[in-house]
């Protein structure tokens, strides 16, 4: 009760069921169990005619997640203002390589402080700080990761165990990991040893797409640095734990950001994605069990260890913690990578950081808000839109890797779209039909789109062209493609058909059969 | 049709552009699997790692746990291409083969897979131009027209005097940047059309432009004032538990 439970739940029963729906409808919830449907749709359900029979609830406690009333009304000690950091709560100090980044630089502020203590507490210890912090992978998908990291501490089989490092930074939009790679690659090097002593892991591989090569010599001078001095290899830190880190660059292919390909790709093959199960904690990469995550996860993992995972959790809302990286490109005056409380409103963020947007925030026209994979969100939604996970899911959209690609009134929103279309049958693998033809298909379409030259019937053709490939495929690689077209017929379909209708009235009506 | 596609065959159309995807190219685009003999590029032409790189051939190979020394296979086509000026002759993947002790076919799945391998002769200078939305919002076009203008080549093309090879590419990830460039290994960031020239009549003149972005920043931190970590970081133990 002195966190708030039972508070004026008097008040919230006496409300009665359409309140309560009502408010769960407006928080936007979806079921937590995995199916992601719509609970207050759901609850609703149960409200027929009484026909005389009771009605029960059952809650599903197989991993529970709490089916309490989500009020409106913040509890008494829930934070409603998210944003900005102090800088003493940044995690990544040395972002902008102002300092030094080498180990001196790195050790004097404050890196491999107590590594020895942290991986010397054990894999439990570890992983329960990270669940405690509430970390979710920061690669786009936002799995929880104290939860990913456990699925490792299987009974041993004598297969060795490996963390594989996502640096194959390749969302448009996205260039996180680059900074930290170039100008942090100590706090990626302690993470991999915490992470690696988490699950049992004996050795690291980080692949770093092929284009980072300063990038990556920066990294490799930091591992080396790290070896000479102990703290990886045998007895690392000499805490007693082996690991050891090594580098691997990729040659180029956005699709081995995908973890499955990524293992493909290591393994010196295509970086064509795999069909799971299995899972890569089961069968990873030489055929053992792997974890595969994202440079910035592993990277804030020492921090969170050394100052606690409340620390962690003690920003951003709940269940969308800590603190995270945003780029933000496009249209601002001051585009900018910089790290900030989750949840921080979207205006906020642009405003206070990036000095707003090109013409002031009412020449904005939309905002991609998490790497060109997650739809664009118009101008409305972005006034009061918060950055994180949860929010960006009820905008219809998602967090990603939290770029944010921003876009003023002067932009042809229609060719931004189809350029990403572009990129996608560029990236496309060919693995999977509906991918590698539907990304074409979409993409040509897509430009006869920004000429105008379509009829309006075809902006439904697109859309369930885009259903059709969305969630047909072995990798998400097509969802993220059909996304940003589904987003631009959401939100922009009047100026599609405007764009028709200009098109038909210069051309006259001969040329609309051209599509054919 | 068979005939036309065959006719578009040229080492131009192989280069990477944004026309030419990995996966199209095998399912009856313009045929990027494709491999012609030339007088420069067949398997006759000599290539074996010289010997600096034989080591860090062995350096490269130990990071690997036995039996699955074909990891290796990306790094090392990497290595040749970079002791052959910036291309990958069929001799260099037999070779890498060899070294590896994996079957040619393998290799030539992975070296016609990823972009970063060129199949054929490029300039001294590969200059590559992010044209993904991010850059193009920032201005790509008139980065690559200027780019066109300055080498007197198309997209794809390598100038007459074997200096400059231009490509369009995907998104390099530096979208913060934007518009930006990737000259062999280093980024050109922040550009404006007299960036690009100023560039490129450095490349040209022997000079060697520093990289990084040009309009007085030093990274990824926003223009003018510091809005963040304007402070000097804390030291070692800041805010750490007690129990550690």
């Amino acid at each position: 009760m002195a966190r708030g439970d039972w508070y004026k739940t008097k008040e919230i029963v006496e409300k009665g069921n359409e309140w309560i729906i009502n408010e769960i409808k407006a928080s936007g919830l979806r079921g937590r169990g995995g199916a992601g449907f719509p609970s207050g749709m759901k609850w609703s359900f149960m409200n027929k005619p009484d026909d005389g029979r009771p009605k029960y609830l059952v809650v599903n406690a197989d991993e529970a997640q709490s089916t309490r009333c989500l009020s409106t009304t913040p509890a008494l000690n829930e934070k409603t203002k998210f944003g900005p950091l102090a800088d003493s709560d940044r995690i990544f100090t040395n972002l902008y390589g102002r300092h030094d980044w080498a180990l001196k630089g790195a050790m004097a502020r404050g890196d491999w402080y107590k590594t020895k203590e942290i991986v010397e507490k054990g894999n439990e210890w570890i992983i329960n700080e990270i669940k405690a912090s509430g970390l979710r992978g920061r690669g786009g998908a936002g799995f929880p990761s104290g939860m990913k990291w456990s699925f490792m501490n299987k009974p041993d089989d004598g297969r060795p165990k490996y963390l594989v490092v996502n640096a194959d930074e390749g969302e448009p939009g996205t260039c996180k990991d680059r900074e930290i790679m170039r100008h942090d690659p100590h706090k990626l090097v302690e993470g991999c040893l915490i992470a690696c002593r988490a699950m049992g892991a004996r050795a690291a591989y980080i692949y770093v797409r092929g284009e980072f090569y300063n990038e990556t010599t920066n990294l490799q001078v930091a591992i080396k640095e790290a070896y000479a001095k102990g703290f990886l290899g045998k007895n690392a830190c000499g805490s007693g734990y082996d690991c050891d880190v090594f580098v691997h660059r990729g040659a180029g292919a956005y699709i081995c950001g995908e973890e499955t390909a990524l293992i493909e790709s290591l393994e010196g093959k295509q970086g064509k994605p795999r069909l799971k199960p299995p899972f890569p904690a089961d069968v990873g990469v030489f055929g053992c069990p792997t974890t595969v995550t994202n440079v910035e996860t592993v990277a804030v993992a020492p921090t969170i260890c050394r100052r606690g995972g409340e620390w962690f959790a003690s920003f951003g809302r709940p269940r969308n913690t800590g603190t995270k990286l945003f780029n933000i490109s496009g249209h601002v005056n001051n585009p900018c990578t910089v790290e900030e409380e989750m949840s921080i409103p979207l205006k906020e963020l642009i405003e206070l950081h990036c000095g707003g947007v090109i013409g002031g925030w009412d020449n904005l026209l939309c905002v991609i808000p998490g790497g060109s994979s997650t739809p664009l969100i118009p101008k409305k939604v972005c006034d009061d839109v918060m950055m994180d996970f949860d929010a960006l899911v009820a905008a219809q959209t998602g967090l990603g890797t939290a770029a944010v690609i921003v876009m003023n009134k002067q932009t042809d929103v229609v060719k931004a779209i189809a350029r990403l279309a572009t990129f996608y049958k560029h990236e496309s693998c060919g693995q999977c039909t509906p991918c590698r033809e539907g990304c074409d298909w979409m993409d040509k379409m897509m430009w006869r789109f920004v000429e105008g030259n379509a009829k309006a019937e075809e902006i439904d053709l697109l859309w369930e062209l885009s259903k059709q490939i969305e969630g047909h495929t072995i990798c998400a690689l097509a969802d993220g493609a059909a996304w940003p077209v589904q987003g631009l017929i959401r939100h922009f379909r009047p100026e599609l058909e405007a764009r028709f209708a200009d098109y038909h009235a210069k051309h006259g009506d001969k040329t609309s059969a051209a599509s054919q | 049709m068979f005939l036309k596609s065959l006719s578009r065959v040229n080492w131009a159309s192989s280069l990477r552009g944004v026309s030419t995807t990995a996966a199209r190219a095998g399912g009856g685009g313009p045929g990027n699997f494709i491999h012609r003999d030339t007088p420069q590029n067949n398997e006759e032409t000599p290539f074996t790692f010289n010997d600096e790189n034989k080591s860090r051939v062995e350096a490269i190979m130990s990071i690997y746990p036995e039996g699955h020394k074909r990891a290796a296979v990306i790094p090392l086509l990497d290595l040749a291409q970079r002791q052959n000026n910036g291309w990958l002759p069929i001799a260099a993947m037999h070779h890498v083969a060899e070294v590896i002790g994996m079957p040619r076919m393998r290799v030539y799945e992975v070296a016609t897979f990823y972009t970063m391998f060129n199949r054929n002769p490029v300039g001294k200078y590969h200059v590559q131009v992010c044209t993904t939305t991010p850059c193009w919002l920032r201005g790509s076009d008139e980065i690559v027209a200027k780019c066109k203008e300055n080498m007197g080549v198309n997209v794809g093309g390598t100038s007459k005097d074997n200096m400059f090879t231009l490509s369009e590419v995907e998104c390099l990830g530096a979208c913060v940047n934007a518009p930006m460039v990737q000259i062999n290994d280093n980024y050109y960031e922040d550009l404006t059309e007299k960036d690009m020239d100023e560039i490129l009549n450095d490349l040209k003149q022997g000079k060697n432009p520093p990289k990084g972005p040009r309009s007085g920043r030093y990274a990824a931190e926003p223009f003018g004032k510091l809005t963040s970590l304007s402070e000097e970081p804390k030291g070692p133990g800041f805010g750490c538990r007690a129990d550690l």
